[in-house]
């Protein structure tokens, strides 16, 4: 498989992705719009509280072209990060409190510039999280020692494992995942990742391989890690459930098995105004490969930029208008508010 | 095109209230306190509604179970599984009547 982009899809337009969820058919376009939702519960604009999550995307560069990722990332993407733009980051970071960065991707690990940027943001103090997909340790010799790596800098390892089980993961991942995952989790372990007392948090990332929402967060929970530890030893900290977002690939699947309707649908009846208040948007502030500010990953993905006034880049960035600034939402955002609510940290309520 | 069984319908489940609302209201409450986490999970009870939503020949409960197993976690095999202990007890079932086919047969015959 590969991205949307190199296959000249339609789809790599986010317009096009936008006007697909919102208007593609009859049934769509008579959907409640989300923030006319978000009005209906007195939340309409959307405002930030305290900024917690200082994200940063890598870049679009990945060694697996998954079938729903948000990003449309893989191995035929060239877009990253580059030194300049991690400077700019750091020197923001530095300047204000935010205790949490969290590096995305993309594969983050292909950038050159990473484990200089982990290390820095280490030095100045601040919790590092790293959305590793797991099969970047053993794609080349050069990244085999990631887990030493992460586990010298206390980084917070977050990884996907849709299932417990080949076939599903594979559905989604691509072919051979599932054993490679199981391969890096191992390793992972024995640098005390996931074990109690080591102070080295291992958690996992579950999403559904298909049009249908996630389960309740605490019981997948309970199956994985008795599944994990009966079948391979594998310990972790915590499950986030984390709801398939409509849009690029996924969207592209959604069309594709005629699915999008049921599903947009059963986003908006699922939509909990509980979920609505503890959006990441409200508490995370995104930027893009090359430093474009985002109220979250979805939007950097469909380039809805933030709406703040004279601080739109990572280069100009000025905590006091973003502060103030309504968080720009669309249909997408249903995806983030249905049951349970989901976020990059899972479910919200 | 108009049929018995419109996959729309599913949605206006809510709706047989229109008709009976305290009745409709008692059931749904029932409903859904019988398929919250219990002495069974929630998981388990869902596979168990998929077996009999295919007893019962319900295709609105196949469809709406068969989503519902698949975000609860479960397999396919898990729930292929299910049906087949449908199958097994629909099929045992019959079979086990045979008993009184046996017996009424060496009853009367000589």
């Amino acid at each position: 498989m590969k991205s949307l982009l190199s296959r000249g899809s339609p789809l790599d337009d986010s317009a096009a992705q936008l006007k697909a969820i919102g208007e593609f058919s009859e049934l769509l376009r008579g959907l409640p719009r989300f923030r006319e939702k978000l009005a209906s519960h007195g939340m309409n604009p959307l405002h930030p509280a305290r900024t917690e999550i200082f994200q940063v995307n890598a870049g679009k560069m990945c060694n697996q072209t998954c079938r729903h990722c948000h990003v449309d990332a893989g191995p035929d993407r060239r877009e990253i990060m580059t030194r300049e733009t991690f400077e700019a980051c750091l020197k923001v970071i530095a300047a204000t409190e935010i205790p949490t960065v969290d590096l995305t991707g993309g594969a983050p690990e292909m950038n050159p510039h990473f484990r200089w940027f982990v290390e820095e943001v280490t030095r100045l103090g601040r919790k590092t999280m790293v959305r590793c997909n797991l099969t970047i340790i053993l794609a080349n010799e050069r990244f085999r020692d990631l887990p030493e790596f992460f586990a010298r800098n206390r980084v917070h390892v977050v990884s996907s494992l849709p299932y417990f089980e080949k076939a599903h993961t594979d559905r989604q991942r691509g072919d051979q995942v599932f054993e490679k995952s199981i391969e890096a989790l191992k390793l992972l372990n024995a640098q005390g990742y996931g074990r109690e007392g080591s102070g080295l948090p291992l958690d996992l990332v579950y999403n559904p391989s298909g049009a249908f929402l996630p389960g309740a967060q605490a019981s997948l929970e309970t199956e994985f890690k008795k599944a994990l530890q009966s079948r391979y030893g594998i310990t972790f900290n915590a499950l986030y459930t984390i709801t398939n977002m409509p849009i690029s690939r996924f969207l592209e699947y959604l069309q594709n098995s005629g699915n999008l309707d049921d599903y947009m649908e059963r986003l908006v009846n699922a939509y909990n105004p509980a979920a609505a208040a503890g959006v990441m948007c409200r508490n995370t502030i995104s930027v893009g490969w090359d430093g474009k500010l985002y109220d979250c990953d979805f939007n950097q993905m469909l380039d809805i930029p933030v709406a703040s006034q004279g601080s739109k880049t990572v280069f100009d960035f000025d905590a006091r208008a973003l502060g103030s600034r309504s968080i720009a939402v669309d249909q997408h955002c249903y995806g983030c508010t249905a049951g349970a609510g989901s976020s990059c940290g899972g479910a919200t309520v | 095109m108009d049929t018995y069984y419109n996959p729309a319908d599913l949605k206006k489940f809510g709706g047989i209230t229109e008709f009976q609302k305290e009745l409709g209201d008692k059931f749904f409450e029932y409903y859904g306190e019988v398929f919250k986490e219990g002495a069974l999970t929630a998981r388990e009870k869902s596979l168990i509604a998929l077996a009999v939503a295919h007893a019962v020949q319900c295709p609105y409960c196949i469809d709406a179970y068969t989503t519902d197993t698949l975000e609860k976690g479960a397999t396919e095999a898990q729930m292929m599984e299910a049906v087949h202990v449908t199958a097994a007890i629909r099929g045992g079932s019959s079979l086990v009547h045979s008993v009184q086919m046996m017996n009424k047969a060496k009853k009367i015959s000589m």
